[in-house]
């Protein structure tokens, strides 16, 4: 096969890439570059102002990214937490094991729109029914989404619920394509359940509790429908996170060329901080 | 005695055919929508527009989701397509996109929709990419009916961009059965020493709610609460706080800017007028319903027009819901202006003026235009016109859910309103609030500046901090001035006083 050969099967892939990849990250770099508004319409020069703006002059960014971190974080452990233990109960032979695995998978293939929606009903202060069947308990009314702490947890909620079936999927495929003699080697050794979990199904599932947990802080660091129909980043901006300050920045105001800076940088911080996070997990993970 | 049937039968059929009451029952039978009144002779009228052949030519608008404005759009352009011939594509875009999705192709210079909805606020920023309202439309009779108020919202210096079809304000809605009730009279006098009375200020405001909360006044098994207010951030919420800033800020003794000092540009949203407001607004946080400081205008509609709560200001549609016959305190509600206050800051002599004060909030509305890149514009126009022609009109602002609320001297009349089933007492207390703020000489428009969107959007994270308990009402305040001055800025202040200014000779009864 000669040169230009190579490049007839190359082109077609490389100019997909280029087009949904590389042409929107340059034009997302040229326009945080530019004045672009309401009431300037254009693509304009005015160099790194937004930059400086956004590193000098914009604490509700960093609080946001902040916010947005800790709500990631959290819900990821629980969403592995509580997917791990599912998986494992359902790769064990119990009774009506097809009927929990579909079952468990239900909260996933919902649209998530409209089960916040739903959430948002059910926690509703005064009307939802949460608050009711507490108060029957001679529980007060609690503020699930106008307290600025319970609002966060609020969202979590919601967040572990549509997404640990996810997880759980991963993890349930992951310890259906374990090999057996592990385990075989360690019943014959006499371990116990608690043993063979630490140093058999652990480690051996290590790679894909790793690649299972990177991909589900890339999703829930885009977290925005959720915040967008649970509280709108409220109470004042206690639950407001990055992508959905950046759509208010963008969409809501029109500062589209500000917009871009904060999504470019975005893009920029997470690209490095899941590097790094990956890098971290297979070091404590992954014992060679 | 064949030639004396035969001469009658032709006599009726002609009062049949040519009497506008003959048009009434035979467009009122098509459109059962106009049915009280039948149709309504006019320029825009189903008379005229069924002369008019459009078929083959689509006309497509962008508007709100349903019900509000969404659903009237979408009846009136069904209705207009039975009448022309035209085929009508309506899109429904939620409220916090309206802008955008009009903005991004205008800016784009492209226009897939000939109509776009939105909020009279919007002037500013569309009105370069929106056709003027032709002289044709702007001379008919319908148009003629509409207050100089809302025809100044719809205008910019002079021009008129957007189609009025609708007329905002806030004023205030409480429970009549309650405040009129002499036995609460009694109680409330004995605990507070207080009349109760329909609040003059908001400090009454605040007392009547506090007492009212919590509590089953109603007798129907349920707690009550004081107030439903829009309190969630992005979610309107500024406009509720400019209503209650009015009282306190706008000082007819100072004119020259409610928002900024025309002169200097500075923002005033941090004076103590402001603060006095926000400090109300965060003690009523303790007496609405629970989760009330995450109440959009959903939720403050839902729950006022619901029988939860004792007070409510926002627009017109919390009271026309509260009033329809479906409505569980139907004909127990009155309106009255927004409350004033006993004192209004003087950013002249930088002290309080003590006295009874009080200030009409004009607060942004729906709005729509046609795009100047429009094909259809002659079509747009004549949907729009149809829209608001007199029959339709008056069916619109008696249903709540429509969010179409008076814009023209005759809905003023209590008539319109007694013959959908108000209680006259109730008609005349919400036609006699709504023509007093048109007569006031102290009234507030809403921002119409380059970043209007920047400004109240700063405003209202404050605010709602505030509300929150992250910030105290200054330091809230301080920071959306700041921010205020970054915009302006940004902006370039002349630009934004440019603007400003045709607000301000409004606000100052120069225009």
């Amino acid at each position: 096969m000669n040169f230009k050969h190579k490049f007839v099967f190359l082109f077609p892939g490389l100019f997909v890439l280029i087009g949904i990849l590389i042409f929107p990250i340059i034009f997302t770099i040229r326009l945080s570059l530019s004045g672009w508004n309401s009431y300037t319409p254009e693509m304009n020069f005015i160099g790194i102002t937004n930059y400086i703006r956004l590193f000098t002059d914009d604490p509700r960014f960093w609080e946001s990214f902040f916010r947005l971190s800790f709500l990631s974080v959290t819900t990821v452990i629980l969403q592995y937490v509580i997917g791990f233990a599912l998986a494992m109960m359902v790769w064990r032979e119990i009774k009506f094991k097809r009927f929990f695995r579909v079952i468990f998978l239900v909260p996933m293939m919902t649209t998530p729109v409209i089960m916040t929606v739903i959430w948002r009903t059910f926690f509703h202060e005064s009307l939802g029914p949460v608050n009711d069947l507490l108060g029957g308990f001679g529980v007060k009314p609690i503020l699930w989404l106008s307290d600025p702490v319970i609002a966060k947890f609020t969202v979590i909620i919601v967040e572990v619920w549509q997404w640990t079936p996810f997880m759980f999927l991963l993890l349930l495929a992951g310890l259906l394509s374990l090999p057996k003699e592990p385990f075989l080697a360690a019943a014959i050794d006499g371990a116990s359940p608690f043993r063979k979990f630490v140093y058999v199904t652990f480690p051996l599932m290590a790679p894909i509790s790793i690649g299972a947990i990177i991909i589900r802080l890339i999703e829930a660091s885009k977290i925005m429908d959720t915040v967008f129909v649970l509280t709108s980043g409220g109470p004042g901006t206690a639950t407001e996170t990055s992508s959905f300050y950046i759509y208010i920045k963008g969409l809501r105001e029109f500062q589209m060329g500000y917009a871009a800076t904060l999504s470019f940088t975005y893009l920029v911080i997470m690209i490095i901080s899941l590097t790094i996070i990956a890098k971290v997990l297979t070091k404590l993970m992954i014992k060679e | 005695m064949k030639t004396i049937k035969t001469c009658v039968t032709a006599l009726i059929s002609a009062l049949l055919v040519f009497s506008p009451v003959a048009y009434a029952d035979k467009w009122s039978d098509q459109f059962p929508h106009i049915k009280a009144t039948g149709d309504i002779p006019g320029d825009c009228s189903y008379e005229s527009m069924s002369k008019k052949n459009y078929k083959g030519k689509t006309l497509k608008i962008n508007t709100h989701a349903v019900p509000v404005m969404g659903e009237p759009t979408a009846l009136h352009a069904e209705q207009f397509a039975k009448l022309t011939g035209a085929k009508v594509d309506v899109t429904h875009t939620p409220a916090g996109d309206l802008y955008a999705k009009a903005m991004v192709p205008f800016q784009a210079g492209q226009a897939p929709y000939d109509i776009v909805f939105g909020f009279s606020n919007f002037i500013n920023d569309w009105r370069r990419y929106l056709e003027p309202v032709p002289k044709k439309y702007v001379e008919m009779k319908q148009m003629k009916d509409v207050t100089p108020s809302h025809i100044g919202v719809a205008s910019w210096d002079g021009v008129m961009y957007q189609f009025p079809v609708d007329g905002d304000r806030h004023y205030l809605k409480y429970r009549k059965d309650v405040i009129d009730n002499p036995e609460y009279q009694k109680q409330y006098k004995e605990a507070t020493g207080k009349e109760l009375r329909v609040p003059q200020t908001w400090k009454e405001y605040g007392e009547m709610a506090a007492y009212f909360n919590n509590w089953d006044w109603d007798g129907d098994g349920e707690k009550e609460y004081g107030s439903a207010e829009v309190m969630k951030k992005d979610d309107l919420m500024y406009a509720a706080f400019y209503s209650r800033s009015a009282a306190y800020s706008k000082n007819p003794k100072t004119p020259g800017g409610f928002f900024f000092d025309l002169e200097t540009m500075k923002p005033l949203i941090n004076n103590p007028g402001f603060v006095e407001a926000l400090t109300d607004w965060v003690e009523a946080t303790k007496y609405v319903p629970p989760g009330g400081i995450n109440f959009g205008l959903g939720d403050e509609i839902g729950s006022f027009g619901g029988g939860q709560t004792l007070f409510s200001f926002s627009w017109d549609d919390a009271f026309v819901a509260a009033m329809q016959p479906d409505s569980p305190i139907n004909n127990k509600v009155g309106a009255a202006q927004l409350p004033g206050a006993m004192k209004v800051w003087n950013r002249k002599t930088n002290s309080w003026d003590e006295g009874f004060n009080q200030a009409p909030f004009f607060v942004w509305g729906w709005a729509v235009g046609v795009a100047k890149k429009s094909k259809e514009k002659e079509m747009a126009f004549d949907y729009l016109c149809f829209f608001a022609n007199e029959a339709n009109h008056q069916a619109d602002i008696g249903i709540g859910r429509f969010g179409v609320n008076p814009f023209r001297n005759d809905d003023f009349k209590v008539d319109v309103w007694t013959q959908i089933g108000w209680d006259k007492d109730i008609a005349q207390s919400y036609v006699d609030t709504l023509a007093q703020m048109e007569q006031s000489k102290n009234r507030v428009f809403p921002l119409r500046v380059p970043g209007t969107f920047e400004f109240n959007a700063a405003l209202a994270t404050a605010a709602a901090k505030a509300l929150a308990g992250q910030l105290s009402p200054q330091a809230a305040l301080d920071e959306a001035a700041k921010q205020w001055e970054d915009i302006l800025n940004r902006v370039g202040k002349d630009n934004v006083r440019k603007a400003y200014a045709v607000g301000v000779a409004m606000e100052d009864n120069k225009q």
